[in-house]
């Protein structure tokens, strides 16, 4: 947008008094917008950002490319005789991994906001309040969506077949997507919570990565212990990659998607209320 | 129907005061970073909030501005509480904090967009309205750079712009021309003056004395979270003083027979600066008589005993003054409460 002609700092235009007078003088005010619009608004103020700050999707592509190279040739050979065998059992479970593993910038993203003045701007305006994090969750989506088509390229190209085509494909994105969606209030509460950024990423890996590798995401839970086996079968992760997993082989695990659903909506009614109390709170 | 008329229209149904606390508190842990504040902000006016950091203003208005839970006391704000009736008080009011508060990573023009869609306007009119206003300030060649390319004066017009894009009923402006240079600060306040002539009232927080008495008609002054002085800008230097006299002598040897001639002239107490040169008193205040009278009959009985004054000025009194006369300690005795107001914002 910017251009280099005007980088160099310009005498400074006056104010005109008149113009300003002009302005203020309109005291009507518009009718509050709906809950919807103005989560949609603060959505189209992620994208905004995102279209200032392209790298910042460095994570939701070049991190997942990684993620599916690194572990389809590094376990491939040993857990399922070749990698492209390996493929079509890893892929829909590292994608529920991988992405579930980008919620945390979610935190990220609000904890350095909280440390701009914008954040009391917003808490000032005369809106409904869970506004402003559903519009993080909302430019997150976008984030979640980009990351999975980059990851479903990368697999097709290795070998991965989903007998569950497009629709299918589609099913296990939607259902990642409601997922993550109540996963990221995880990371807005503590986003609110922690002071630094770097407590935020600290306490994100801490969460993310015992609940991401304990899962069936990369082998069959019965060969581990019995009492990992007991973690990992009632994990949410596990729950989601299952269905993922189903969805995309063409297949409609109820049971399956009913936990995933379950454990979204109970994320969202624990965490929710908390972030919005800290929020107001804050 | 001119805008002041119609404002007299909607204050006859009003209540008359924009602002009212009685004993409001805020602590963060041990400190009491808000001790007890009453304050009554008539509509229509600028009403300066004067203190050193950390005496609680930014505290204070954050609680006024619904940002902040009180710890006790009440606040009303045209007659709504701030904590139970906030969304109302949200409706009427607006916030420019001592930082931008406006997203650096947006431009100018999106900032404003956003927050005319937020407050409900359509996209063509936000649109429409964010161009008069970027226009308005002087930012117009600036609309699609970003506001973290934007220099401290920029920021500042982009943040009140923000705050006015609904022209609010009160507007706080919390320490606005901090870090400004005086260019700056002069426009700043030119913004100011408008933006009150249009019937917005004003809650000023500042460090300022000058900046108080250039904008304020009352002002509270602010000490570790409490109210030590209230009134007109008249009342309040009245109850201080009509000014200092600075002296500095070329002999310091000199300095103790000065400063006796100092105390007799002016009838007032005479202050050794650290400086071995520098003396400091202030005129005018109980006898009435004009200060600079008395300080000219100072320097002649100076003169008429052979004591050489290199430099002599008679000011305003500054803020350090202010306090002194106020509390007995000055706005650098406190270093605690700089800690607290850190906390109180991050």
């Amino acid at each position: 947008m910017s251009t280099a002609t005007t980088t160099t700092e310009k005498e400074l235009a006056p104010v005109s008094a008149e113009s300003l007078a002009a302005l203020l003088i309109t005291k009507d005010r518009p009718p509050r917008p709906s809950a919807l619009s103005a989560s949609l608004t603060f959505g189209w103020r992620a994208i905004l950002k995102i279209k200032h700050v392209p790298e910042q999707l460095f994570d939701v592509t070049a991190f997942p490319i990684m993620m599916v190279l690194m572990y389809t040739y590094l376990f491939g050979g040993a857990l399922a005789g070749s990698p492209s065998e390996y493929i079509q059992f890893l892929l829909p479970g590292i994608l529920v991994m991988s992405v579930v593993m980008i919620t945390m910038y979610t935190g990220v993203s609000v904890n350095t906001d909280i440390e701009k003045g914008v954040f009391d701007r917003f808490r000032t305006l005369p809106i409904w309040r869970p506004a402003v994090m559903v519009g993080y969750l909302l430019g997150d989506a976008l984030r979640y969506t980009m990351a999975s088509v980059v990851m479903l390229t990368v697999g097709i190209i290795l070998g991965y077949r989903p007998d569950g085509g497009v629709v299918g494909v589609a099913a296990g994105i939607a259902l990642l997507l409601v997922f993550s969606f109540a996963f990221s209030w995880i990371w807005t509460m503590f986003g609110l919570l922690l002071r630094t950024e770097k407590s935020v990423m600290g306490v994100s890996m801490m969460v993310i990565f015992p609940l991401t590798f304990l899962s069936n995401v990369f082998v069959d839970p019965s060969t581990m212990p019995g009492w990992l086996q007991a973690f990992v079968n009632n994990s949410p992760i596990t729950h989601v990659s299952s269905a993922v997993r189903e969805l995309m082989a063409g297949e409609w695990p109820t049971a399956e998607i009913a936990w995933s659903l379950g454990w979204a909506g109970l994320l969202v009614l624990v965490f929710g209320p908390v972030t919005m109390r800290l929020y107001n709170r804050k | 129907m001119s805008p002041q008329a119609a404002r007299a229209g909607r204050a006859a149904e009003a209540p008359d005061l924009a602002i009212e606390t009685a004993g409001l508190v805020k602590t963060f842990g041990e400190t009491r970073a808000v001790d007890g504040v009453d304050l009554a902000v008539p509509t229509g006016t600028v009403y300066g909030v004067l203190g050193p950091n950390g005496a609680g203003k930014t505290t204070t208005v954050k609680m006024l501005a619904t940002l902040l839970r009180p710890d006790g006391g009440e606040a009303q704000v045209f007659g709504h509480d701030v904590v139970r009736e906030a969304d109302t008080v949200r409706g009427r009011v607006s916030l420019t904090g001592q930082y931008a508060s406006v997203d650096e990573d947006l431009t100018g023009t999106e900032n404003l967009v956003l927050l005319g869609r937020l407050l409900g306007h359509h996209k063509r009119t936000a649109r429409e309205r964010a161009a008069q206003l970027l226009e308005a300030f002087g930012l117009a060649d600036a609309a699609g750079k970003q506001v973290k390319h934007y220099s401290g004066g920029m920021r500042r017009r982009i943040d009140i712009a923000a705050s006015i894009l609904n022209t609010p009923d009160l507007l706080f402006l919390d320490e606005p021309t901090t870090g400004l240079d005086p260019r700056s600060r002069n426009q700043v306040w030119d913004i100011v003056r408008a933006v009150v002539a249009q019937g917005t009232t004003v809650l000023l927080t500042t460090q300022y004395l000058d900046e108080a008495d250039q904008l304020a008609s009352r002002i509270a002054v602010i000490d570790r979270g409490k109210v030590i002085a209230e009134g007109t800008k008249g009342e309040l230097k009245a109850s201080v003083g009509a000014g200092s006299v600075h002296l500095r002598l070329r002999d310091p040897a000199q300095r103790p027979q000065a400063e006796e001639v100092l105390r007799l002239a002016l009838d007032a107490t005479v202050q050794r600066e650290p400086d071995p040169v520098a003396l400091t008193a202030r005129v005018g205040s109980s006898t009435g008589d004009n200060a600079a009278e008395q300080a000219a009959r100072a320097l002649a009985e100076l003169a008429r005993l052979g004591i050489t004054v290199d430099n002599f000025s008679l000011g305003q009194p500054s803020l350090d003054e202010v306090f002194l006369a106020l509390t007995g300690h000055d706005t650098q005795a406190d270093s605690t409460a700089d800690t607290t107001e850190g906390e109180a914002a991050a």
